[in-house]
């Protein structure tokens, strides 16, 4: 049985750690917004960028100019996947997430006979897929000295994706990062950039006649070869910066979680700690009075 | 009063600019252009420069991007920058380290050909650096 002391010491500590949750959850919640206006702000130039793709693929048409980094090396034994995840810990289950199902794709594809690489951004998915897969992690970024966001930091990226790719490294690049659906819900996803997916909306550009008639200036082929790796850029900075609104949401979440948890817990606490004083109170009294029967 | 159109000027972090205007200058890649309303659509890709937007209202901004291209077709006009700026926030320390990189991609360069390029994109950033220093 603790002591009074005990117990009081034990309030202190957690109620003290629930002021650091709190304040936690509240920064989260500052970032979070700013993330999400981040995002927001880019996702006009990625959705041009869809259709502008969409328009000169059409208009190439599956034309023998199109760049090896639209149509893949036609093979796929090598696959590199890019696993984004957060730099920092205590956003729940945000990091191991997306490093499972990294993980389960993996799997997979070593059981199909495949060779796979790695490349890591953000130090938690590299802690955790270092454990397993140590041997298959070409290189890992690291963005913690990154305040903001930019676009610099996903062009680097792949920039690196597009240099391993020139040189025959792999095959079949995958992204992995965690889709921002709401401040609860994070969907760890998947999403394959070389050879590029080709944009399903190609039957609707098709529809209206005006994107037919395109004049291009340098040649498409040149326009395309000077696009994709552009695209790849934008994927990248696009699921980058879900990941960090993701993250921020996941990381309220949790602290808000922990923040109650630390309640009920103070709660608990202080039930027993009066408890305990009443007992030694009704104990004492117990022992005077018997003591003046005694006599 | 020349009709307006619509343009939208579109950066990765951001959306720029996106309003009516009379007429844009575009720094193409194969040369400057005006581009109007009912214009033929054309895409070409941009390089360094200015663009210069004459807005329907009458004022002109100017806006400094660094590559990117153009989505033109009759109703409006996209430009997607891989960077824009307002001309009068230029950063000239950005600019000073973006023609360093250049200069080093260009000394880096291991065949002709994107020499050739590096060079190309270097002389095009010190046109641009010369054209904004009087401003």
């Amino acid at each position: 049985m603790p002591s009074l002391k005990d117990l009081r010491n034990r309030i202190a500590s957690v109620k003290a750690t629930q002021k650091i949750t709190k304040a936690m959850q509240m920064v989260a919640a500052a970032k979070l917004r700013r993330a999400q206006e981040a995002a927001e702000a880019a996702r006009p130039y990625s959705e041009r960028m869809g259709s502008v793709l969409a328009n000169i693929t059409q208009a190439i048409g599956g034309g023998g100019d199109a760049p090896a980094l639209m149509t893949g090396t036609g093979k796929d034994n090598v696959h590199l996947l890019v696993v984004c995840t957060a730099e920092r810990g205590l956003c729940g289950g945000f990091n191991s997430q997306i490093a499972r199902h990294a993980r389960d794709h993996i799997r997979r594809l070593l059981a199909d006979g495949k060779q796979v690489k790695i490349i890591c951004v953000g130090k938690k998915g590299f802690d955790i897929l270092r454990r397993d897969y140590a041997s298959m992690i070409l290189d890992r970024v690291d963005l913690r000295e990154v305040k903001t966001l930019g676009f610099a930091n996903a062009d680097a990226i792949a920039r690196k994706v597009i240099h391993l790719f020139n040189e025959g490294a792999f095959d079949v690049c995958t992204l992995f990062y965690s889709q921002f659906k709401s401040v609860i819900s994070q969907v760890p996803t998947a999403q394959q950039i070389i050879p590029a997916a080709v944009a399903s909306s190609a039957p609707a550009a098709s529809a209206d006649g005006a994107s037919a008639v395109y004049e291009y200036e340098p040649e498409p082929g040149e326009i395309l070869s000077d696009l994709i790796p552009r695209n790849i850029s934008v994927q990248v900075f696009r699921a980058l910066l879900e990941n960090a609104a993701g993250e921020m949401g996941a990381k309220m979440s949790a602290m808000d979680n922990a923040t109650r948890n630390a309640g009920e817990m103070i709660n608990k606490l202080s039930i027993t700690y009066n408890r305990q004083r009443q007992a030694q109170i009704t104990k004492e009294l117990i022992e005077i009075i018997s003591g003046a029967e005694a006599l | 009063m020349a009709e307006a159109f619509k343009f939208e000027l579109v950066s990765p972090e951001r959306l720029l600019v996106s309003e009516q205007v009379e007429s844009v200058v575009i720094p193409g890649a194969e040369g400057e252009m005006t581009v109007m309303a009912h214009h033929a659509p054309v895409m070409t890709t941009i390089k360094p420069g200015v663009v210069t937007v004459k807005n329907a209202s009458g004022g002109e901004e100017r806006y400094v991007v660094f590559g990117g291209f153009a989505d033109i077709v009759p109703a409006g006009c996209t430009l997607l920058a891989e960077s824009a700026v307002a001309v009068k926030d230029v950063d000239r320390a950005d600019l000073a380290r973006r023609i360093q990189e250049a200069k080093e991609d260009a000394a880096d360069a291991k065949d002709d050909q994107s020499r050739s390029k590096a060079e190309q994109f270097l002389s095009q950033l010190t046109t641009l650096e010369g054209a904004l220093l009087p401003a």
